[in-house]
């Protein structure tokens, strides 16, 4: 069985883009953060990125980082996300996706990562350090096919490395929208549609776009291009705004379920 | 007991592996621009064209080469063996940062790139990168930690007066491997037009590499200096290793000599308190700013702060041609503490009359140990790489 071909196929007869959430584990705190997750799975998230806190996060803008640093104040650690997702995984069919730099995982210990990630519920990885020059030292570890390898692909990235990379990779592909670190303002979808299609013309994999993708209508307008919107920042934007208030659990499931409709053709 | 032989031709590999250290650990946005960089440098390096004007730069307006200075009195006073002074303080600036910024400023021009951006610690990158900017006419931003602005204050005016824009970076601890992840999150927004700077033999393939060549000069220097003075190779040398570049420019042209090297970490208030800058000593390996290297670390892969006096030696993580060395035993890491650096600090002032940074402190008190032990007829170089005014404010109070 592999959930995210199984959800990007469903998706796809009811033609549907695919809603990628992205949290940081353990954001504000590890109960809250569960709650979070719970809320959105249950709001029509179709896939879950599940953020593992690191001290240095020099691929993330300032959202995102303050987020790891909240997360990193209740020690979470790579173990501690996986004892998350088992949580999760008892009552959520969703895929679910470890969102990593590298050094968290090559602490935890290249052989343990495949297995433990399995059996936690994980479907796959996604290590935002790590090219596909680089690649090969965690994944030719790997035994079984089910755990999926996501890369980026930039909007410098020539087409004879998105083929390369696209050869490496399983389950999606994300499509980084811009130059820029996560969260940066402002949306340009001619050169999104640009990179779309020359993706498909070396692809079959699914294609999820990311990266400064905030208001409903930015998700209508990439859905409308590619297999799935990646929402991260806005997510961690919001879960920053209410960090005191009681309402944030059905905050965040309220604006997951706004964002879903925009998905829908 | 002989270390084993290193063999230069071997590394790096083609993707940047020095064994297993190295390599390219960047976002995917970053990847076509560090393979254009190695295309251009690889292109570059060996053309005559831009060898000739890098020369005369570094002769004509960096003052190379860099006097190779016997320190009598403080030989004398130590009573063993002879230690010589490698004078890096006295390029322009102050440190031996401006050989590599010359170097990659030029290889910017070559590209056609007008922006540079640096991180720095000290400073004493931030102001290398800011004179060569300003020589070529091009626009600088240099990143630096809102501690480091708070300590080196000096350094912060250098760049400005220079046309440079100083960038405070007040996420993580406010030091140098902030300064780093500000300026990757810069370049990758602007990674079009614009040309980073790194200003240690760390960072992604090909930065380690290409910064060794640049700082090279200074070993190559030495060789044949000590050859001409002594009419033979040292029997030491030492240099002080934060990122380690000044290290990496001395070692580097004697690597395949029969010459005992030594680096020196900064062991800030002491390896066992914690409080410490000492990576290769005290880390594990693990991946920081694009390389795999020794890095301060927890169980769980978190970056560790780093402490040192010495701004420029405050760094959690170093570059992965020294942890090849210390694996391979070619090289010995040491660390020396704060107090045994301001010891070394004010021996040096009175003594020579030469006022030294504290990074370079931190060689001059392991070489003043080691001279002391040794016999009259040994040969220690020391690289001096810069000169301690920027240091004033910190020692002042302590001395």
């Amino acid at each position: 069985m592999n959930r995210l071909s199984e959800t990007f196929k469903r998706l796809a007869e009811a033609k549907e883009s695919a809603l990628v959430g992205f949290v940081t584990a353990g954001d504000p705190d590890i109960d809250t953060s569960l709650k979070i997750i719970d809320a959105m799975c249950r709001n029509g998230l179709d896939i879950l990125e599940i953020g593992v806190p690191f001290s240095d996060p020099s691929a993330d803008g300032p959202v995102i980082q303050r987020s790891s640093t909240r997360a990193l104040k209740h020690q979470v650690s790579l173990a501690t996300v996986m004892a998350m997702i088992e949580r999760i995984r008892r009552t959520t069919s969703i895929p679910i996706i470890i969102f990593s730099y590298y050094n968290p995982i090559l602490a935890y210990g290249l052989d343990r990562f495949q297995p433990d990630a399995i059996a936690a519920g994980a479907d796959g990885v996604l290590v935002v350090d790590l090219p596909m020059e680089e690649s090969g030292e965690l994944t030719s570890r790997w035994e079984n096919p089910d755990f999926s390898f996501i890369n980026l692909v930039a909007p410098t990235t020539p087409k004879a490395r998105m083929a390369k990379i696209a050869a490496l990779s399983s389950g999606f592909l994300y499509l980084v929208s811009k130059t820029g670190v996560t969260g940066s303002d402002g949306l340009d979808t001619s050169e999104i549609a640009g990179q779309m299609e020359i993706l498909r013309s070396v692809t079959d994999l699914p294609v999820c776009v990311g990266f400064g993708i905030s208001t409903s209508e930015d998700v209508a307008t990439v859905a409308a291009m590619a297999d799935g919107v990646v929402i991260g920042s806005a997510f961690e934007r919001l879960i920053e705004e209410n960090l005191e208030n009681p309402e944030l659990v059905s905050l965040m499931g309220e604006q997951t379920a706004r964002y879903k409709k925009e998905t829908k053709q | 007991m002989k270390p084993e032989a290193y063999r230069p031709d071997r590394y790096p590999d083609a993707n940047g592996h020095f064994g297993p250290f190295g390599g390219r650990y960047v976002a995917e946005t970053l990847m076509p621009a560090l393979i254009e960089l190695e295309e251009a440098y690889n292109r570059c390096l060996p053309d005559p064209a831009f060898q000739k004007e890098l020369c005369y730069l570094l002769k004509d307006y960096t003052g190379r080469p860099t006097p190779l200075f016997l320190a009598e009195r403080l030989t004398k006073a130590l009573g063993g063996a002879s230690i010589y002074l490698k004078r890096e303080d006295l390029t322009h600036t102050g440190a031996h940062k401006i050989n590599n910024t010359l170097g990659q400023a030029l290889l910017a021009r070559w590209m056609g790139k007008k922006k540079v951006i640096a991180e720095t610690g000290a400073g004493q990158h931030g102001v290398a990168t800011a004179t060569a900017a300003a020589l070529f006419g091009m626009e600088c931003k240099v990143f630096m930690g809102a501690q480091d602005i708070a300590r080196q204050a000096p350094n912060v005016k250098r760049m400005e007066l220079l046309g440079a824009q100083v960038v405070p970076v007040e996420s993580g601890t406010g030091t140098l491997k902030d300064a780093m992840n500000e300026a990757l999150r810069f370049w990758v927004s602007a990674v079009r037009d614009t040309f980073y700077v790194i200003g240690s033999v760390a960072g992604p393939h090909p930065y380690p590499v290409m910064v060794r060549e640049f700082q090279k000069i200074i070993g190559q220097e030495a060789r044949s200096q000590i050859l001409e003075i002594a009419g033979r190779l040292p029997d030491l040398l030492v240099a002080c290793v934060g990122g380690g570049s000044n290290a990496m420019g001395l070692f580097y042209p004697f690597i395949e000599d029969d010459v005992q090297i030594i680096g020196v970490e900064a062991a800030g208030k002491g390896i066992e308190t914690g409080k410490h800058a000492a990576t290769l000593n005290a880390g594990s390996i693990g991946v920081l700013h694009g390389s795999k290297s020794y890095v301060l670390q927890d169980t769980n892969g978190q970056i560790q702060e780093a402490h040192s006096i010495s701004a420029g030696l405050d760094y959690p993580g170093v570059g992965p041609e020294h942890a090849l060395f210390k694996d391979l035993k070619r090289v010995g890491y040491v660390a020396i503490t704060d107090m045994q650096a301001l010891e070394a600090f004010s021996t040096l002032c009175r003594l020579e009359g030469i006022i030294p940074a504290l990074e370079s402190s931190h060689a001059l008190a392991a070489a003043m140990f080691e001279a002391k032990n040794r016999p009259k007829d040994q040969i220690i170089i020391v690289n001096l790489s810069g000169r301690g005014d920027k240091d004033l404010g910190i020692v002042g109070p302590l001395l």
